[in-house]
């Protein structure tokens, strides 16, 4: 018998999990906010890492895994990253039978360049778009799969809810479709959340403007355990502006790009003097500490402002063209200046979040029925996420959870056919409810201003430095914005093409995630990859080498800890100015 | 007095609703983007006159011109607001939607024609699996960088608005699709079902509906060589229409 699965989220994580449930000959919907093509997926720029060791460097499988690991700062558990390290190579040779213009040698093969934190060259690339290129030809499959009538599409829909039967098991969704706002609801057998990032509850950052974390935090609201949310990866470079900070890719390093300021008037190359092991190639956490250390603490940054130099100026230009053209577009685009004449200004941004839904190692959620896969889940990054890393992880996570969700429907008693229509009513009814609700709000406050505020208050106080009493004052400022949430104003505009409305939806539960995010930190009396609490320098295994989960409350958060899976690699210090301890496979 | 950017929009309600043009100033700030200044009115949604209006709709999302969302026509001409920096533009700054596309809100037009195109062409690699088969075939340098000019198409629409051939009255697929066609046919595995692809751009709407206007390779915000991938294709399915002829 077909099941029906459902799909939330049209980046890597989703497309690819709608690729396995209809090769395997199931019928799958798939809801994405905007069209699949324009996911943020498409913001990837330096590449997908695999152990390939086309360069003969000796990598192997085990020293991504262990670079992995070690980068995360021991705080993923182990065995599913194994997988994950393990089925990479295979990963980048499926996208390359897909037509994926992945950038060659000149005999022919897959090129590589190297990411930060790692000795060895695994990242494969398309020039420095290759998250568009990977998204593309993960589009076109699941097109092909629309033309043989196995996949529907839903595209400008937005997930509002799970459906959940009496014994708790997820049978369906609920969403509304960004026209028209009506709602409805689709009863499924199991679903699959595939809904990125949340760079939005940061205001501004390297994210698009659909990463608001809602989805996931709805969920969260529903009972889905949050885990590790503290975690935020804060990249070392990115162009400000108004709208968003602009990344610029860690492969302009990896490719020769030096980091500098200038001290007593000459150029400065910090990195490569702190950190002469791994010079500018140190992970991220690493690097945006250093330059946070430089602007803030030492004061040196670029016009007395918080920018450091990012030069590629000294190489040749036709490799900066062949390699990192769509990134040095943007610079020129975006600021004006030429990188291949005059060092680009960059500053940290917040980038991506390590934390995520709790998954099991099957990627299903606390909720029976309800899996997550990709940047919306916690599970394969630990403290501190790799360059390269984050694309094998969306994938991957895409061929687990899709036939994981087909073998958890097909195990069903009862299919969502044979439930009583009554539960998909209420839970039609509940939203239409929410729906008309927001509609009335007519208070003073603007959605938009009090997201801004929400913003500025996580830029400032919960990211690469962070203090107990500042976040505990910001959880307190986070309490105050959702008081004032309620004198929202939304208009007197109609319902069709309307935007305020569902902007306004998204922004409670982003709150709440806020607040997740917030006293996550505060609880965690350590510094451990991106988190970084100046009175708590060190990383203290006894007491935090555990996951942090959060669990929804009327009365705000609830925490617990669950100990870290560490089954191949005993932790050990994590420093960067020496090369690495070698470890070694136990065969 | 600080500096105001004046910025003339063109308004509807939805699609039935007749069209207005509504005036906004914005405060001016540094690299100031059209994308920033919306979102500025989004903040403040209150006309140059200082009446309380609802705030513009428009489509965006990455901000860096890579998803092709925030394509609208500005001063006259197709392009992505993200990218448009207002210390370029001529004042006061005109925005519109595009007019190839159904409208639905303000500035937000549905595209979704231009994903159906991609479908009608077969724009995919015919693979056998996702099971692992070890690598593709190896590719040289060159076809790769020929290869990646063509996969950076967004599907902005910047090329349907341009083209005089894309309207109302003509179902032409437009040059995007044509382009990922020859995308598609020249990886050596997309070669194999090659010819399911050109009958498609021999059917209705298909490359014999382009007038050779080029306005297409000119708006291309990502500079792909449309027409290149036109003409291409106009040889190859004129041979494969002698071929199937003469096969018959």
């Amino acid at each position: 018998m077909a099941s029906k699965v459902i799909v939330v989220g049209g980046g890597l994580a989703g497309l690819m999990s709608a690729i396995k449930i209809a090769e395997s000959g199931h019928k799958v919907d798939l809801f994405s906010l905007v069209p699949c093509k324009r996911s943020h997926s498409v913001c990837a720029q330096g590449g997908i890492n695999a152990a390939v060791n086309t360069k003969g460097e000796g990598d192997s499988t085990w020293e991504h895994f262990d670079d992995t690991i070690y980068g995360g700062d021991f705080l993923a558990n182990q065995p599913p990253v194994k997988n994950m390290i393990e089925a990479a190579p295979g990963i980048i040779y499926l996208m390359d039978r897909m037509g994926v213009t992945f950038n060659r040698t000149p005999e022919g093969f897959i090129d590589v360049r190297r990411l930060g934190g790692a000795k060895f060259s695994r990242t494969v690339f398309a020039g420095a778009t290759t998250g568009q290129q990977l998204i593309y030809a993960l589009d076109e499959q699941v097109r092909r799969y629309e033309d043989a009538g196995l996949v529907r599409r839903y595209e400008e829909w937005e997930f509002l809810s799970i459906v959940q039967d009496d014994e708790g098991r997820c049978r369906g969704i609920v969403v509304q479709d960004l026209k028209s706002l009506e709602v409805q609801v689709f009863p499924a057998d199991a679903v699959i959340m595939a809904t990125g990032g949340l760079g939005m509850i940061f205001g501004r950052s390297t994210n698009s403007t659909i990463n608001t974390g809602s989805a996931a935090a709805t969920l969260y609201q529903q009972g889905a355990i949050f885990a590790n949310g503290e975690f935020i990866q804060i990249h070392p470079s990115a162009i400000p502006g108004r709208d968003k900070l602009r990344l610029m890719s860690e492969s302009i390093r990896g490719d020769g790009g030096r980091v500098w300021v200038y001290k007593d008037g000459k150029p400065w190359y910090f990195l490569e003097e702190w950190y002469p092991a791994y010079g500018n190639m140190v992970p991220r956490d690493i690097a945006t500490r250093a330059i946070f250390k430089v602007c803030v603490d030492m004061k040196l940054g670029v016009d007395g402002e918080n920018k450091v130099y990012l030069d590629i100026s000294h190489l040749d230009p036709k490799e900066i063209n062949r390699k990192l053209a769509g990134v040095v577009d943007i610079y020129e685009k975006f600021v004006g200046d030429d990188p291949r004449q005059v060092p680009m200004q960059t500053f940290p941004a917040v980038h991506y979040s390590m934390g995520g839904l709790w998954v099991d190692y099957d990627q299903m959620t606390n909720i029976p029925g309800l899996f997550a896969a990709g940047e919306c889940e916690y599970q394969y990054h630990g403290a501190n996420r790799l360059g390269g890393n984050s694309l094998v992880a969306a994938i991957y996570a895409g061929t687990i959870a899709g036939p994981k969700a087909i073998e958890y429907a097909l195990g069903l008693s009862k299919s969502s056919a044979d439930l009583p229509p009554t539960l998909y009513q209420a839970a039609k009814t509940r939203e239409d409810e929410r729906t008309a609700a927001i509609f009335k709000m007519q208070g003073q406050e603007n959605p938009y201003k009090l997201h801004q505020e929400l913003g500025e208050w996580m830029l400032e106080n919960v990211t690469v430095v962070r203090y107990n009493d500042r976040l505990q004052a910001t959880d307190e400022k986070i309490q105050e914005l959702m008081e004032r949430y309620h004198q929202i104003g939304v208009g007197a505009g109609a319902a069709w093409g309307n935007q305020i409305v569902p902007f306004t939806r998204r922004l409670l539960p982003m709150l709440h995630l806020a607040r997740v995010i917030t006293l996550g930190a505060l609880h965690r009396n350590e510094s451990r990859g991106a988190h970084y609490k100046p009175d708590f320098p060190e990383r203290d295994d006894e007491n935090w080498l555990k996951t942090t989960k959060a669990e929804f409350a009327a009365d705000g958060p609830h925490f617990s800890y669950e100990p870290v899976d560490i089954a191949y690699i005993k932790p050990r210090q994590r420093r960067y100015d020496v090369a690495k301890e070698v470890t070694m496979a136990n065969a | 007095m600080p500096k105001e950017i004046t910025f003339r929009i063109k308004r509807s309600d939805n699609p039935q609703a007749a069209s207005y043009w509504e005036e906004f100033k914005v405060p001016y700030f540094a690299k100031m983007n059209v994308v920033a200044a919306l979102m500025e009115i989004q903040k403040n949604p209150v006309n140059a006159k200082g009446e309380e209006t609802t705030p513009v709709a428009w489509d965006c999302n990455c901000l860096e011109e890579v998803c092709g969302a925030c394509t609208m026509i500005i001063n006259g001409t197709a392009r992505q607001a993200c990218s448009a920096l207002v210390d370029n533009l001529e004042q006061p700054v005109r925005l519109a939607p595009l007019t190839k596309f159904p409208l639905i809100r303000d500035l937000v037009v549905d595209r979704r024609v231009m994903f159906a195109n991609l479908r009608k062409v077969r724009a995919w690699i015919d693979i056998d699996g996702t099971h692992d088969m070890g690598p593709g075939p190896k590719i040289s340098q060159k076809v790769q960088e020929a290869a990646y000019e063509l996969s950076k198409c967004m599907t902005c629409g910047c090329c349907m608005e341009a083209c005089p051939n894309v309207n109302s009255k003509s179902k032409f697929i437009g040059p995007a699709a044509i382009a990922q066609v020859d995308l598609v046919n020249s990886h050596p595995t997309g070669s194999l079902q090659k010819e399911a692809r050109l009958e498609a751009l021999m059917s209705e709407g298909g490359i014999a509906d382009c007038g050779n206007a080029q306005n297409c390779v000119k708006a291309c915000p990502k500079n792909i060589p449309l027409t290149r991938s036109i003409a291409k294709l106009n040889r190859e399915t004129s041979t494969y229409a002698v071929k199937r002829w003469l096969g018959r």
